[in-house]
């Protein structure tokens, strides 16, 4: 089971990233439970989800200690960095969060997510680059195959948009690469 | 059936609405608003009614009227809102018509706070309006449990004709899960009982129904002893051999689950009973745990104990009782690993 | 009056006090809905009062609904049953007073229900304490001393709270008369009318309550003849959805 945490500002499609992952790891026959953060926790403009996701029925939805980060700024790195586990994964978003310190017992992917959406003008695609760095660290599900339920999902809602795509491969690379 | 990852509020109007509630009446209140939201668009759809009321007050009078009128009808609110459901809860009871009722509680006294809490226990469970009447209560651990218990809810609020209630939480309210959601039923709304004028027959009148019952005291107590006897559900988890039963409903029975895992690797008897009708309490789960069980550890998100109580008449203090109270906070499942530990140690 | 028969939805013999208003009322009431061919659709919303007293003397569906709530009830009624004829029948404490919001509020929506609020001007059921429609100087028990308009406003207008809003049918009658009791009998008709065409209706009907009035029948109607009407003007004020009073 992985416990995974993204974070971010209100705009940066941070609970979009986590429904993408609960989404496609369900329909890859996972079990998921997807916790926005809510009432005083969202305060300040930050938001954030927090995802449990594994083979059996997942029992407590809440942890204080996560295997994953997805930070896309620099508070969230900032209230999350501790609660990582030895040896867990900080994907942090290094077009917001500039000379940060990081722990050195985990492993820092560091993905320049926003200027990347950016390039690719798909500036909201952001939270979607950060995730295929996330899959592709994890090896939660395969990278093609998580790609192919993006699709699918804004497919359904009738947002079909290639860039996605484009964005969650450049994640991956940039996992691959780090 | 495919799964789809529904949030809890989402998942409970759903399956609400393929029970064949077709009517809804109710008013915004965090942390349940996403059922109006739902509902607001999903039962026109199906052929039903929303109404968005002036007040949770106006809001279950209607639930009256289209339950009265024979429709499977719901309402649901938290916090301040659910005690202003409370009279007509009563009046409903008390004319003894089906309905369903979703209180998604939230934390604290007065206007209290939007979080997640159980603090509802005492009003759900011992009726929390005036006079003699209970309601079942069904209390959902996960977003697929809230699915099936609310078809279970209509189904006996028909069989008794009286109000059940789901109690949730914020917490499974506002997260998401797969679910797998069952098909759509139509319920009959032409009961024998139903007020749609008297069209030939007699005339009906929908009230208290102790007008018109001889005996009623000696009625009304046995309507509710049949449901207190027949209607206990339970999940029991590893009891048989524990040393420390921990009792715990909804989100909070999860986060025992948990415990009960960590604590069993670590060669530490811990066992869990998860009451599913609060009202009424699953005393018969109590039969099932190791008669030797050192304690009991009732585990509630509340300021102050509630469920305790329960715990103490079901288990008949054969062992001890103690509480571990979350408030608003979601415990860490190792905290009350923790305090087990700590309690079997005080009653060696 | 030329009706000859007592309706058949009058099952029984009313039990209000001696002179009471509702017992006409209540009469014009079941002419109405037979004379419609509504009786065997009917069904009636009443909550607490004096008005319960009808639930087993006049032969429609009933719900009894907690203390003000009848308008909401009704309204829960009709949205599943829009074939039936659903109408509240409430007295101004009821009505007016706690039940405030739920009344407005189905007019606010246009709900297709008939309203039938009956305005005696003083809590009749509880023993005479003083209503939102009692008279200014009028001495009920909770004002002993008559009532004080700068204590407690001034009487409730309903037709003044509803007349803006956009609804079907609006009037307000009385029994002080065979004349208000004729004309009466068509305001209610044409709220129902109304109803069953689709548009909200209500008809407030100006009634005496001898017992704690502490007065006799006669000096009851001229009371309402000579004061209460002066107060309270009788007439209809919406008519087809559309403003007709000046």
């Amino acid at each position: 089971m992985l416990s995974i945490t993204c974070a971010g500002f209100g705009g940066q499609g941070v609970l979009t990233a986590g429904l993408l992952l609960a989404h496609v790891s369900m329909v890859s026959g996972k079990e998921i439970t997807w916790v926005p953060s809510y009432g005083s926790e969202m305060r300040g403009g930050t938001a954030s989800c927090r995802l449990r996701i594994g083979d059996e029925a997942i029992l407590n939805p809440f942890f204080s200690s996560m295997d994953t980060l997805i930070a896309m700024n620099q508070e969230s790195l900032d209230s999350f960095q501790d609660a990582i586990a030895p040896g867990g994964v900080l994907i942090s978003n290094s077009s917001m969060v500039k000379d940060a310190e990081f722990r050195d017992d985990i492993r820092v992917i560091e993905v320049a997510a926003t200027e990347i959406a950016g390039d690719l003008k798909n500036p909201r695609g952001a939270n979607i680059v950060m995730l295929g760095a996330a899959v592709a660290a994890t090896g939660l599900v395969d990278a093609e195959e998580f790609a192919d339920g993006i699709d699918a999902y804004f497919a359904k809602k009738g947002r079909s948009n290639p860039l996605n795509r484009e964005c969650f491969m450049r994640g991956v690379q940039a996992a691959a690469e780090a | 059936m495919p799964r789809r990852l529904m949030k809890g509020n989402d998942a409970l109007s759903e399956a609400a609405v393929r029970a064949g509630c077709r009517f809804f009446g109710g008013y915004p209140i965090t942390p349940q608003s996403e059922i109006l939201e739902y509902l607001s668009w999903r039962l026109p759809e199906a052929g039903g009614t929303f109404i968005q009321a002036e007040s949770e007050l106006s809001g279950i009078n209607m639930v009256y009227g289209a339950a009265a009128a024979g429709f499977r009808a719901m309402t649901s609110s938290s916090g301040p809102g659910y005690s202003l459901l409370q009279e007509g809860i009563s009046y409903i009871a008390s004319a003894e018509l089906p309905a369903v009722f979703i209180d998604v509680q939230r934390y604290g006294s007065g206007l209290g706070d939007i979080f997640q809490a159980q603090s509802d226990y005492w009003q759900a469970t011992r009726g929390g309006g005036h006079g003699d009447y209970r309601t079942l209560v069904y209390a959902p651990a996960s977003v697929q449990e809230g699915v099936d218990l609310i078809q279970v809810a209509f189904d006996k609020a028909d069989q008794y004709r009286n109000p059940c209630q789901i109690l949730s939480d914020a917490s499974i309210a506002q997260m998401m899960e797969p679910v797998t959601l069952p098909e759509m039923h139509e319920h009959d709304p032409n009961a024998d009982w139903a007020v749609r004028g008297k069209r030939g027959g007699d005339f009906k009148r929908v009230t208290s129904t102790m007008y018109y019952i001889e005996d009623f005291d000696a009625y009304i107590k046995n309507k509710y002893d049949v449901m207190a006897e027949q209607e206990q559900r339970w999940e029991s988890v590893l009891v048989e051999d524990a040393d420390l039963v921990l009792v715990a409903y909804g989100i909070s029975s999860r986060i025992c689950k948990e415990a009960v895992e960590i604590a069993r690797a670590q060669g530490i008897r811990l066992g869990l009973l998860r009451p599913i009708t609060l009202w009424p309490f699953p005393v018969k789960g109590f039969a099932e745990v190791n008669p030797d069980v050192k304690a009991y550890l009732s585990v509630e998100l509340t300021s102050l104990p509630k469920m305790e109580d329960d715990v103490k008449l079901a288990c008949e203090m054969k062992a001890p009782v103690e509480k571990f109270l979350g408030g608003a906070n979601i415990p860490e499942s190792t905290a009350i690993v923790e305090r087990a530990v700590s309690i079997l140690k005080e009653q060696r | 009056m030329t009706e000859k028969r007592i309706p058949e939805l009058l099952v029984e013999p009313n039990k209000f006090c001696p002179g009471c208003g509702h017992g006409i009322i209540n009469r014009v009431l079941a002419e109405v809905l037979e004379e419609m061919e509504l009786a065997d659709r009917a069904v009636g919303s009443l909550a607490v009062g004096c008005a319960c007293l009808m639930m087993d003397t006049f032969g429609t569906d009933w719900i009894q609904a907690p203390h003000g709530r009848a308008a909401a009830v009704a309204v829960g009624v009709k949205r599943v049953r829009p074939e039936c004829c659903v109408f509240t029948y409430q007295g101004d404490g009821d009505s007016m007073s706690i039940g405030f919001s739920e009344t407005m509020y189905a007019a606010i929506r246009n709900e297709n229900i008939t309203a039938i609020l009956v305005n005696n001007g003083i809590f009749g059921m509880t023993g005479g304490q003083m209503a939102p429609t009692s008279l200014p100087g009028q001495r009920t028990t909770t004002s002993p001393k008559g009532r004080d308009p700068e204590l407690t406003g001034r009487p409730l207008n309903m037709i003044n709270q509803m007349k803006q809003l956009s609804i079907g049918y609006l009037a307000r009658g009385s029994v002080a008369s065979a004349k208000d009791i004729n004309k009466l009998k068509k305001y209610i008709r044409s709220a129902i009318e109304t109803q069953m065409n689709g548009g909200y209706s209500m008809v407030e009907v100006l009634s005496p309550c001898p017992t704690n009035w502490k007065m006799n029948m006669e000096s009851s109607l001229a009371h309402i003849e000579n004061t209460v009407k002066s107060i309270f003007p009788v007439g209809e004020f919406v008519k087809n959805g559309e403003r007709i009073d000046a």
